[in-house]
């Protein structure tokens, strides 16, 4: 039988404030263990949380982006379960009256813009970090990030294939990382996804039997869990059998989802309003405020790149994806030199230079502005395409300005006729049998007398220059 | 006369004129303890450096820096409420060995007064009870008559300035917890406003109730203690940020056309009818100052314990879950895995009193059971403090009895938990509401044990409530009665 797939996507992001959510400890990631600490993060008796603003503006911020309704009345609730990790043995978080509501992302598939609905964005504290000793039976906690703050995003069950589903949180990263609320690093766990699955026959109006999968560690995995649950739950229906609603762990190495808990081993969490905290009112002017903080979105940047600058969809796309090297994009582009060039340059060379070496945009030494220089370098023909190479790659390894690399090297482009001349006679004279394949039709002879210039002097001669020259003295 | 029972004014003064020294006030307040705490048992432990303390104190007062609103004054503290470096064990096994690495914002606020701490008193385990009687360590003898309970859950505290061992105690009241045992030792008692004295540090029972407020021998004393630890505390979200009148210039003695509400449910079925006399006779003292009494209804007040019961045991659930023995606190003995641990701590750790309000709790959060229970409460609540706000609407005080009856004898209740909560019936709507309270000495019963009276007042209108307790104070003598020991 045929079946439609249908995934929601409930994902936590870590907010990038300076403090934890209801005290004063720093958030820093991968401090020595239960040094961000205090009274309060550890639940000791008697303490009281303290709601942090910047939290909440984040989740607003993050909120707004996602194009959801910010409540006007809020509050916060307590999810009651023990765990060692825990160590109030409840999590703060918001129940019933969510932060945002009723937003959605776009994703772009086969060519084809979709939008998947974002149902809630709430605010919760993190957890601690247990960690199960190697060999050992002790389980170690590390409580550094208990109370850091947390933002919840729980998709409407729009995502209809795994590949939906990466291009969802691919789109979602981006929109955070836009924002600046989060470094939505999935390996540092600042963000985690769950996913919700559920197969129905093609047509048919009611969900299946979900099940719920955890433990994904990159997107691609979440895409690989989800195909798996796909095929495990078809085969399951195409036998004949019921899926199971239960908890399912995606195991990375056995490329295989493993049942974890069943629905009738579900928590009770007994949330109930948190008492040490007042009600939330949140004024439309506050909402406004931060609304006019966020800067422009990865749509919008790349409708505008494509739309001023020309640059191919693709292109926009990929360079828009990340804040940083679309800033990067936009320093260079404002210098004054072409954009498509300069977008050609990130396109191949520098995002292959990235990839291959594994840093990040804020890690590369080059700067826009001496990317820029490059390319009106190779504009006013100071120096050649071929050579620009050499430039850019010296450029990535010391930083250095390309003019600076170019007197050093002695890279300049000879673009003086006279001198280019006497070279293409010379070659002219040492290769009769090249020339005469010229004049007999071979254009490729020519190809071979350029690049015998091109070897005599280094690369330096200007290549149209050189060409003009043979064409002019062969035919003339 | 013990240098404990002179009026702080006085001891101001004296401190300043050399009469004596802090350590001297110290000295009485511990040979007070040692020669009358083996009876009352009023204390679970004693702070070591108060003499240490003391001698800094006195230091301070030839440097002229002897500025303390409670300057010198020795206190007693419930324990319930951290003290950085000494044991807060909330009487309960399962913090037997906990000590805070804090100091709650009161605690703080007393430091800053230049009160010396003697040591920590003794109450019902987390302040669920009515008598001590559910202290995990020992039973506190109420003063009067040994072989009755001072009331709880701040029985220890209230015992201890009884029995003159402190010259006040701070105590907390979620439900009645400060008031009560004040009516049964026959001290002042005062459960302020929610919201103007700090939680922080107040080892949580029920969140949206508890407040501390001082114990005290008198109304005067009382106002001095509040005027030190109230106001906001930025670590308190629930702590409001109000200005804080000058509680002492309050007490003027004057209560001239002031309408008071006495409801006809506080004096009704199942209130002693010694109490009941007296909180008549009360009320004739008042009306003989000009006051006008009249009589109110509160038709919601029969819902409020069980209303209360509902609201305070869920939060208690939550609030008492922290003590898993993972991190601090006791850790039971255990064969197997996590989940044994959780079970072999928290039953060996928990009283009887508690674990019942904390199986009544998750009860009511429950799914399925939550609008039933917990969230018929909160709209109960609601009602309740409805009814209050109608009466306010034409009087500036209510007025009734702290408690139906003087204390009981010690074990005649604690198999009977319906009967020990309809204790707290008069002082558990007030709490519900949020509202100040105090109780003050209205007088003895025929079996020789005091009778509490019970102000109500306006939501931070502390100063009329101590006005009014300060008047009647000033016209009887019945705070001035201690009980021989």
């Amino acid at each position: 039988m045929k079946y439609e797939t249908v995934i929601g996507l409930e994902v936590h992001v870590e907010l990038s404030t300076e403090s934890k959510i209801f005290c004063g400890c720093s958030t820093q990631f991968g401090a020595p263990p239960n040094t961000n600490t205090c009274p309060i993060c550890l639940g000791h008796p008697g303490v009281l949380p303290v709601l942090n603003r910047r939290a909440v503006e984040y989740a607003m911020k993050a909120a707004l982006a996602l194009n959801c309704e910010i409540a006007e009345h809020t509050k916060f609730d307590r999810k009651n379960y023990f765990y060692p990790d825990l160590p109030k043995a409840y999590q703060i978080s918001q129940y019933d009256q969510p932060i945002g509501q009723n937003g959605w992302i776009e994703i772009e598939i086969d060519g084809q813009k979709k939008r998947i609905g974002i149902i809630r964005l709430h605010l919760e504290e993190d957890a601690g970090k247990s960690m199960h000793q190697e060999g050992g039976f002790d389980t170690l906690v590390d409580f550094n990030r208990v109370g850091v703050p947390l933002i919840e995003i729980v998709s409407a069950p729009d995502i209809r294939s795994p590949e939906e589903a990466r291009l969802y949180l691919e789109k979602l990263r981006s929109i955070l990382l836009y924002t600046e609320v989060s470094d939505v690093k999935m390996e540092e766990g600042s963000l985690r996804c769950d996913a919700n699955i559920s197969l129905r026959p093609v047509g048919q109006k009611e969900f299946g039997t979900k099940t719920e999968l955890k433990n994904m560690n990159t997107f691609s995995g979440v895409q690989r869990a989800l195909e798996y649950e796909v095929k495990r739950q078809a085969a399951l229906l195409d036998a004949g059998e019921k899926v199971i609603q239960e908890t399912r762990r995606w195991d990375e190495g056995r490329k295989e989802t493993i049942a974890m808990r069943s629905k009738e081993e579900a928590h009770d969490y007994r949330y109930f309003p948190e008492p040490d905290l007042v009600r939330l009112h949140i004024p439309r002017e506050w909402v406004e405020e931060i609304r006019n903080s966020i800067p422009e979105l990865p749509d919008s940047r790349k409708a505008r790149y494509v739309r001023e600058y020309g640059l191919p969809d693709y292109d926009a796309g990929v360079i828009t994806a990340s804040k940083k090297l679309a800033d990067y994009f936009e320093a260079a582009v404002a210098t004054g030199a072409d954009a498509k060039s300069i977008s050609n340059w990130i396109m191949v060379e520098l995002l292959g230079y990235m990839n291959k070496n594994n840093l990040e945009i804020d890690q590369v030494k080059m700067t826009p502005e001496n990317l820029a220089k490059m390319v009106q370098l190779i504009e006013k023909g100071t120096i050649s395409g071929k050579i620009a190479k050499t430039v850019f790659a010296e450029m990535l390894e010391s930083g250095k300005d390309p003019e600076t690399i170019v007197k050093e090297k002695g890279l300049v482009q000879i673009s003086d006729e006279g001198a280019i001349r006497e070279i293409v006679e010379k070659v002219i004279a040492a290769n009769p049998q090249s020339v005469n394949d010229y004049r007999n039709g071979k254009e490729r002879a020519l190809g071979f007398l350029v690049g015998q210039v091109m070897k005599e002097t280094k690369g330096k001669a200007n290549p149209q220059l050189v060409n003009k020259l043979f064409v002019d003295i062969l035919n003339g | 006369m013990s240098l404990l029972e002179k009026r702080l004014t006085e001891i101001h003064s004296d401190l300043h004129n050399k009469e004596y020294t802090v350590s001297d006030l110290v000295r009485e307040s511990r040979q007070r303890i040692d020669a009358v705490d083996g009876k009352v048992k009023a204390f679970l432990s004693r702070n070591e450096a108060a003499e240490e303390q003391a001698k800094e104190l006195d230091g301070l007062l030839s440097e002229k820096e002897a500025v303390g609103i409670l300057f010198g004054l020795p206190a007693g503290i419930k324990d319930n409420i951290v003290t950085k470096g000494m044991k807060t064990t909330c009487a309960s096994k399962i913090l037997e060995n906990y000590e805070p690495i804090y100091d709650a914002t009161v605690i703080e606020r007393l430091k800053a007064g230049q009160a010396v701490v003697m040591g920590k008193c003794n109450m019902d385990e987390f302040a669920m009870g009515s008598s001590t009687e559910n202290s995990a360590f020992q039973l506190t003898c109420n003063p009067w008559n040994l072989e009755y309970v001072p009331g709880g859950s701040s029985g220890g505290s209230a015992a201890a300035v009884a029995a003159g061992e402190v010259y006040f105690a701070l105590g907390s009241d979620t439900g009645g917890s400060i008031r009560q045992p004040a009516a049964f030792c026959g001290v002042v008692g005062l459960k302020p406003t929610y919201g103007l004295v700090s939680r922080f540090g107040l080892v949580a029972f029920a969140s949206s109730l508890d407040q501390i407020g001082p114990l005290t021998k008198n109304v005067e004393d009382a106002a001095y203690v509040l005027q030190a630890i109230a106001g906001h505390d930025p670590m308190d979200s629930t702590s409001a940020n109000v200005a804080i009148p000058d509680y002492i210039s309050a007490l003027t003695g004057d209560v001239k056309g002031l309408k008071i509400g006495v409801p006809k449910e506080y004096l009704g079925e199942g209130i002693d009818e010694d109490v009941k006399a007296n909180i008549l006779a009360a009320l004739k003292v008042l009306e003989g100052m000009g006051a006008v009494v009249e009589e109110v209804s509160l038709p919601h007040s029969e819902y409020a314990v069980a209303t209360y019961y509902i609201i305070a045991s869920s939060e208690a659930s939550s609030n008492l879950a922290r003590y898993d023995g993972v991190r601090y606190g006791v850790r039971a003995e255990y064969q197997g895995n996590l989940v044994e641990m959780y079970k072999e701590t928290r039953s060996r750790g928990f009283g009887q009193e508690v674990k019942r309000r904390i199986m009544l709790g998750t009860y009511s959060l429950s799914s399925g059971y939550y609008d039933a229970y917990y969230l018929k409460a909160q709209k109960v609540r609601t009602l309740i403090r409805r009814d209050f706000d109608q009466v306010f609407e034409n009087y500036d005080v209510i007025i009734g009895p702290t408690t139906p009856t003087t204390a009981f004898k010690i074990g005649e209740k604690i198999e009977d938990p319906l009967t020990m909560y309809l204790n707290d019936i008069l002082t558990i709507p007030v709490n519900l509401a949020g509202l100040p309270a105090i109780s003050v000495p209205a007088g003895f019963a025929s079996n020789g044990l005091p009778i509490g009276m019970q102000i109500i007042g306006k939501a931070f209108d502390e100063p009329t409530v101590l006005r009014v307790a300060h008047a009647f104070e000033q016209q009887t003598d019945h705070h001035k009665k201690r009980p021989v020991l």
